[in-house]
């Protein structure tokens, strides 16, 4: 018999706010988190993104930290969300130093070299941060905080890193090789991700539009959200925000950067993870979809999903809209709000559509909605083909 | 109660081949960082996709196709790849046109290949899988981790035939040579066999692919069972042995049932104390070897670590420029890698059986 | 006239790392994408790049390349008309 995976904490920080409050209000009164930016140093000023509008400095100083630390702000923003996660699952500094950890991040604290790497060589003064680049490094920080001593690691695949991590600790829960384990998914805006994104001409100008036919690009954003899952055996009347029921991992083997035509990759990651939660198509209630809002994923993700669930397609909607796109941080944050969904029985959103693509002519949940739900998919798709599908159910 | 885990095949590129190893004639470098060897990239990748690939995406479909032929797998049904610092060529790239052109007229396909999965992507492209597929980059442990996911996936499903799994890091001009600057580097230009003489501060370091095909089925060509893999944090020498110890009774067997042990001692001051405290205590009397003066130290090092063992197996033969002392094994059979973190804080365990 | 043609192919070689290829390799009429030279999505978005910045000639979007980057004629044609350095 395989363990059951329980979510007891979990944190968020976003474009909409500090906390599961702040983001839920957000959500329920369709209050979208996308500005320009102001705290990121880039020429693009013109591009919409999903920015958290406090700099380093301040979130270092919410922190206590003082100077001549080398937490960049992935690191940080991971922080006060993992605090929070932390809190709710109330768990006390002995347990942290048995829990695991398992973050995504695709860049880490490239922030860090992009603003010195043309000092390094002259001057000492920020050399600790040569390491800092690295996405392991960002997740051993955030470790090192909390004195977190468990198995501690890092995944990154582009857009579904977080999903990842989630799928990684709910499966070392499963077969008892963990007993509680803090997951998630990290990433700040830098110029490295909005300059890549925009040479792939895949930014919009405008607020996202998922789904729509006239969708034309996606908006970057920043975040970072945490789950604690415990295996049952722990939990001792605690209470269960949800669990994680079903996982899905796969490879579109199509392209580098974009998903195929039949959404191949997308498709068998909703399969698997239908089969491991022994759930059938009609049981999911609604679908937190990808939906970035570029041309070629929306269609894509749309075509999966027809393929997934014929006729009967859930309602499903794009948080994009209120968030911008987190990259690895994404499947994380959308994790929190697919429990959110649960716990409140609301459908979310999908801002900014008005038309149904042609193609497929799909129609995603234009205003939030009250639905008694029981299982939720959640989807994270990234470049290099990496697809993962999460479905959460509430507790019993 | 676990299935037992074998290595099916694999392959390797570092900057020794294993002709020069078991000839004990290893290749000498003159500077603190240095290449792979290349393999004959072309062989193995169509030039249309080469074409635009940098070294790390070609050592690792090479070194992933290698062992995926000596396996006689051709679709494996997990692709799990580990990288420490990822495709830093393509990323230092990007980066470095991103400053110099001030975000203007940027072309994307290096910063389309600076994603950590690009390798990992690349392959399944190469291969067309659809299986499973994740990338892991956790600094000095990113290809333990991408192993206990594939040793665990083929405990949980009993479908899963063949887990490919692999790591790759690449030596970039500027990135790379920061880690003179953080004093991961010796400062001193010094001869890579001579790394254990120098009694200074720092190492030196290189690049490579390690691929493994994994199976729980036990073939013809399995000559090596992945017995066991772990990491764990801690900073106190006593406890580190502690730990190794009974990482060793969980898997059913005593320092002295060790033929051989691989420490990943790698010439910097400060680490070696701590492997020399091991060295003097728990592995007194064991067959002590090192390689990090043969390729230098890098996230994923490891990964030449278990090739080694595995060639020692196969070839059942050490190659002298291995031993750090005299004890001597013959017919070697049942290998310890242990490797310490660069940051001093996470230890690596390793291990490996001859089938 | 020819000239940019033959410009076009050193560069398209250069950028898109064609090595293997030789401007007299490269026909006016060749398909660049698909037969041809077998060119991908991520080339058009490196010819859109080159456009820009030698010929002063900014695509916003990308689907615009199609009719464009057809051949090595239809791509000097475009030039042509509509280049501003």
């Amino acid at each position: 018999m395989k363990n059951g995976v329980a979510i007891t904490g979990m944190g968020i920080t976003s474009a909409l706010g500090y906390g599961i409050e702040a983001n839920y209000n957000s959500l329920i009164l369709n209050n979208h988190g996308l500005s320009f930016p102001e705290i990121l140093n880039t020429k693009h000023l013109n591009l919409p993104v999903g920015e958290i509008k406090k700099s380093n400095v301040e979130l270092q100083n919410e922190l206590q930290l003082t100077g001549g630390h080398s937490y960049t702000r992935a690191a940080l923003l991971a922080i006060s969300a993992v605090k929070e996660a932390i809190a709710i699952a109330n768990l006390n500094k002995e347990q942290l130093t048995k829990t695991g950890l398992i973050s995504g991040s695709s860049v880490g604290g490239i922030d860090a070299t992009e603003e010195f790497y043309n000092e390094y060589e002259s001057s000492s003064e920020n050399r600790r941060f040569i390491r800092a680049q690295h996405p392991g490094f960002t997740t051993s920080k955030i470790g090192e905080y909390f004195q977190i001593n468990g198995y501690t690691t890092t995944i990154s695949t582009a857009c579904s890193s977080g999903a990842n991590a989630i799928m990684m600790g709910a499966r070392l829960i499963r077969s008892g090789k963990l007993e509680r384990v803090i997951v998630g998914g990290t990433d700040c805006l830098t110029k490295f991700t909005l300059n890549g994104f925009n040479s792939l001409k895949i930014l919009s100008e405008n607020f996202c539009k998922p789904f729509d036919d006239h969708r034309d690009g996606l908006n970057l954003g920043e975040g970072a959200a945490f789950l604690v899952l415990e295996a049952d055996h722990l939990l001792q009347g605690k209470k269960v925000l949800g669990r994680i029921s079903g996982y899905g991992n796969s490879n579109d083997a199509f392209h580098q950067t974009a998903s195929s035509e039949t959404g191949e990759g997308a498709f068998l990651a909703m399969e698997k993870a239908l089969q491991i939660s022994a759930l059938q198509a009609s049981d999911i209630d609604y679908i937190n979809a990808h939906g970035t809002a570029t041309k070629n994923n929306d269609l894509s993700e749309s075509v999966a999903i027809k393929r997934m669930f014929g006729e009967n397609i859930p309602a499903f909607s794009s948080t994009k809209t209120f968030t911008g796109h987190t990259l690895a941080a994404a499947g994380a944050l959308e994790a929190v709000f697919s429990i959110l969904s649960l716990q409140n029985d609301k459908q979310f959103a999908n801002l900014n559509f008005s038309e149904a693509m042609l193609e497929t002519k799909l129609v995603p949940v234009t205003s939030v909605r009250s639905v008694r739900m029981q299982h939720i998919l959640s989807n994270s798709f990234g470049f290099g083909g990496n697809c993962t599908s999460l479905i959460f159910s509430k507790n019993g | 109660m676990g299935r037992s885990i074998f290595i099916n095949g694999f392959s390797g590129i570092s900057a020794q081949t294993e002709e020069a190893l078991f000839n004990n004639e290893p290749l000498v470098y003159t500077s603190n960082i240095f290449h792979a060897v290349p393999a004959n990239y072309k062989e193995i990748v169509p030039a249309m996709a080469l074409r635009r690939m940098s070294k790390a995406i070609k050592m690792g479909i090479t070194a992933a196709k290698n062992a995926l032929l000596e396996a006689n797998v051709n679709l494996p049904d997990a692709i799990i790849t580990a990288t420490g610092e990822g495709c830093k060529h393509d990323t230092e790239k990007f980066l470095e046109t991103v400053l110099e052109q001030k975000e203007e007229l940027l072309a994307p396909t290096s910063f389309i290949q600076s994603t950590h999965n690009t390798v990992g992507g690349q392959i399944a492209l190469n291969l067309n899988c659809t299986g499973y597929n994740l990338t892991y980059t956790q600094e000095d442990i990113s290809l333990e981790s991408a192993f206990i996911d594939a040793m665990l996936l083929l405990e949980e499903d009993l479908d899963v035939n063949a887990v490919l799994v692999g790591s790759v890091d690449e030596v970039s001009p500027k990135i790379t040579s920061f880690s003179y600057l953080n004093n991961f580097l010796k400062k001193e230009e010094i001869q890579n066999l001579e790394l254990f003489d120098q009694n200074s501060a720092g190492t030196i370091t290189s690049e490579g692919a390690f691929f493994f095909v994994l199976s729980a089925e036990k073939k013809i060509n399995s000559d090596v069972e992945i017995v066991a893999i772990s990491t764990f944090k801690e900073k106190d020498a006593i406890n580190i042995s502690r730990e190794i110890h009974k990482f060793l009774v969980t898997n059913n067997c005593l320092v002295e049932d060790l033929d051989i042990v691989l420490l990943g001692k790698n010439g910097d001051r400060n680490q070696d104390v701590i492997y020399e405290i091991l060295e003097k205590g728990l592995f007194l009397n064991s067959n002590v070897l090192v390689y990090k003066h043969l390729v230098g130290d890098f996230n994923t090092v490891t990964g030449f670590a278990i090739w080694l063992a595995c060639k020692i197996f196969k070839n059942n033969y050490i190659p002298n420029v291995l031993k750090l002392n005299t004890v001597s094994s013959q017919n070697p059979k049942l290998a310890l890698l242990y490797n310490l973190s660069q940051d001093n804080t996470t230890h690596s365990l390793i291990l490996v059986q001859k089938v | 006239m020819s000239d940019l043609r033959t410009e076009l192919k050193k560069s398209i070689i250069e950028q898109l790392n064609l090595e293997e290829l030789s401007i007299e390799e490269i026909d006016n009429d060749d398909s660049l994408f698909g037969d041809g030279l077998g060119l991908d999505s991520i080339d058009a978005l490196e010819l859109i790049v080159l456009l820009e910045k030698d010929y002063g000639i900014k695509l916003t979007d990308p689907y615009q390349g199609k009719e464009i980057f057809i051949s090595i004629n239809k791509m000097a044609e475009y030039i042509e008309t509509h280049r501003t350095k």
